[in-house]
């Protein structure tokens, strides 16, 4: 699904991703663990297409295609999501009018009919129940005023309503409290399937109890220096993550 | 998304200024310049009573002793009024009895904009008065109007027909020496819409005039005057445009609104002249005044207007609030791209007791663009109870435009109720590639958190109209952002 080959990418000319090697396969989940600054984030940003980082050499290839080449929106109506570490508030948009936005973009992409009013309310009505999004949020204008938690929450939903192949969570479980992880990660599980992959990016073992990965690397200035099994993300939460800091081969 | 507003999206896409063609039809004009016998020409042409003409020539005397106001946040070079043709009309043979006698060509030129002059469009249920350049072409259904006591006609056949009512009301609102702008429109206006309803009397549907400037270097200066007598309701809607043209031209209306005792006026408007090319060549520069006054008590006044289109708008819907009692309201969206400049906004005078006032004004600015929102809320000594309400919104795109707030309060009465908030928000780089890692596109982006940022308004307008303006929205921030 995902081959990331040698990716290199700086920002303001300082290199932060420095040779990254990664593949995905439809239904597995990828952890990407490691301490702050060590590229994590900006590796979400590039495989959605932000603009603020320069993609230097090595390639991307999603799905059979050059994902490099696509523009951030064509990534999204293909089928790449990525939760934000920090969802961004849009006053006077309604989380239902901008999920009828996003998902008639999808579909028309798809070549698809638009849904009925009846058929995206059922939707949009389960999708919510999926992360225990309280119905009046529907109303509220995207983000706004909702707390850190109920922020995530929404993320998830809006990933549940798109259902996409690659799900990129950038820091999901950043001031979340535990109950909150846990809808959150029930939310994930359920969308979990044979076509679909995610790609978790974290701090803390601690998600990774509730979103059990099937590989976790650790990303440690601008490389991969280590990949295991799920239980490499334990040992890192023992140990820290100065064992690692020598300069290692990715696998 | 619903199928209306995916066809409003497929629409927006790629296209510019739909309504900037122009029709070639026979017109005949006044000389260019101004000057006493202008004004002659033009009292003649409309079959003037000589009180008429002497209203005018009143006017322009003040006129020529008043300066062109230079405190509106907008830079122009100055209009050459000796330059301009004052009266375009398209020549017709004689009175028009029915739709099929006007001029084919004037009637595709409707058809074009939009606007429901053919039959089976007058279904919908909307009256409409239709003035091209200096006159009225068509006022439809007059005679269902009429079986109310509805008057709906052009202004220069109301000076005809109902001369005591226009010389109680015409300038009562809007003194022929109030401005310049307004001052140069009483001396010459050409036409414009006259309605009157009688008391008691609920409008039976939707008024609208559309006013479209086609003839070469003219001005259009055209009159509304709308009654409502005690107890009426009357909801009135204007649409403008304009086709594109390299210079400038000059549009000074002026509106005034009389709301008697327990009576409503609601007078929206959709503002799409010909704001001018991406580099700011070309363009109307519409200085508008417009005015109503709550003259009875419990009487109530509304403007609604979407202003999008004009290279330089300058323009201050007020209410006058004399009545005890009378409700004065303003809801604005105002937006201005590229080289657009907009200073709006409104006067609520109270004057009589328990007035209230509410003020909802959203500026969108993009391009190079600079849009100021202007008000004043006084409040008179006798007027005990007053309430006004405040609320300016200011929405940047980018980082070439300019919002700018400019409200005056004066007060003078210590029990009165004021509140003002405002808010500046901008369309960034994040908001944007949050909905583009959604699938949502720029264009679409922008048009949604538009219509989100502008809907508290966009709810006052009447449904058929609101979907217009929502696609106006649109259109004119094409190309804003991405």
């Amino acid at each position: 699904m995902l081959q990331i080959q040698n990716l290199h990418a700086s920002v303001q000319g300082n290199e932060i991703l420095k040779g990254i090697n990664l593949e995905i396969k439809p239904g597995e989940v990828h952890a990407i663990m490691g301490p702050n600054g060590s590229g994590k984030s900006t590796l979400a940003s590039v495989l959605a297409g932000r603009n603020d980082y320069e993609v230097g050499t090595g390639s991307v290839r999603y799905m059979g295609k050059d994902l490099l080449d696509m523009d951030i929106e064509t990534r999204s109506r293909e089928g790449i999501f990525l939760a934000f570490q920090y969802p961004v508030e849009i006053p006077g948009v309604s989380n239902t009018n901008f999920m009828k936005a996003c998902v008639s973009a999808h579909r028309k992409h798809l070549g698809l009919e638009a849904l009925k009013p009846n058929e995206f309310l059922k939707m949009i009505r389960e999708k919510a129940a999926l992360v225990d999004l309280d119905p009046k949020f529907l109303h509220r204008s995207v983000n706004e005023g909702f707390s850190g938690g109920e922020k995530k929450r929404n993320e998830i939903f809006q990933m549940a309503m798109l259902n996409p192949k690659l799900a990129i969570m950038d820091e999901t479980d950043s001031g979340l409290d535990i109950d909150a992880l846990k809808v959150v990660a029930r939310g994930v599980n359920a969308l979990r399937n044979s076509d679909n992959a995610f790609l978790v990016i974290t701090h803390y073992q601690r998600l990774l109890e509730y979103i059990v990965p099937d590989y976790v690397h650790v990303l440690y200035n601008g490389r991969m220096v280590k990949t295991g099994g799920k239980e490499l993300a334990l040992e890192l939460e023992e140990k820290g993550y100065d064992w690692i800091k020598e300069p290692q081969t990715a696998v | 998304m619903n199928g209306q507003e995916e066809d409003l999206l497929s629409e927006i896409t790629g296209s510019d200024y739909k309504y900037g063609f122009t029709t070639n039809i026979e017109q005949e004009f006044a000389p260019i310049g101004l000057d006493e016998s202008t004004i002659h020409f033009i009292s003649q042409k409309k079959n003037e009573p000589e009180w008429m003409l002497q209203w005018r020539l009143n006017a322009f005397a003040k006129w020529k002793k008043m300066q062109e106001p230079e405190w509106a946040n907008v830079q122009y070079p100055r209009v050459d009024y000796q330059s301009i043709s004052y009266y375009a009309a398209p020549k017709k043979k004689d009175k028009l009895q029915s739709l099929d006698e006007v001029d084919p060509t004037l009637i595709d030129t409707f058809n074009k904009l939009g606007i429901p002059l053919e039959e089976q469009k007058i279904l919908a249920g909307v009256a409409v008065d239709a003035v091209i350049d200096s006159v009225s072409i068509k006022t439809t259904f007059k005679e269902k109007l009429a079986e109310a006591g509805v008057i709906f006609c052009a202004i220069s056949e109301a000076i005809r027909e109902h001369p005591e009512l226009i010389k109680k009301y015409l300038g009562m609102v809007v003194p022929a020496n109030d401005n310049f702008f307004a001052s140069l429109n009483s001396a010459v206006f050409s036409d414009g819409s006259f309605v009157y309803v009688p008391k008691n009397t609920r409008c039976p549907m939707e008024l609208s005039t559309y006013f479209r400037i086609n003839a070469q270097n003219t001005g259009q200066f055209e009159r509304t005057l709308i009654i409502a007598d005690e107890g009426a309701y009357v909801s009135y809607l204007e649409g403008c445009t304009a086709p594109m043209r390299d210079e400038n031209q000059l549009h000074a209306a002026v509106v005034e609104l009389v709301a008697l005792k327990d009576a409503e006026i609601k007078y929206s408007t959709v503002q799409n002249w010909y704001p001018g090319d991406k580099n700011g060549k070309g363009g109307i520069y519409n200085f508008v005044t417009k005015r109503g006054i709550c003259k009875g008590a419990n009487s109530k006044i509304s403007w609604t207007q979407v202003e999008t289109g004009s290279a330089i708008t300058w323009k201050y819907p007020s209410v006058l609030l004399t009545g005890d009692n009378s409700i004065g309201e303003f809801y604005s969206v105002a937006v201005t791209n590229h080289h657009q400049q907009a200073d709006t906004g409104t006067k609520m005078i109270h004057v009589g007791r328990n007035t209230k006032s509410r003020i909802v004004s959203k500026g969108i600015s993009a391009g190079k663009s600079q849009n100021s929102y202007r008000g004043l809320v006084k409040v008179m000594n006798r007027a005990d109870g007053a309430r006004n309400y405040s609320q300016c919104d200011s929405l940047l795109i980018g980082d070439a435009c300019g919002a700018h707030t400019f409200p005056y309060l004066e007060i003078d009465n210590q029990t009165a109720n004021i509140e003002h908030e405002a808010s500046t928000s901008k369309i960034g780089e994040d908001i944007l590639f949050y909905c583009n890692q959604r699938g949502i596109d720029n264009e679409e982006a922008t048009a949604m958190i538009v219509n989100g940022f502008s809907r508290e308004v966009l709810d006052m307008l009447p449904m058929e109209f609101a979907v217009e303006a929502k696609k106006l929205l649109a259109i004119s921030l094409e190309g804003s952002v991405g």
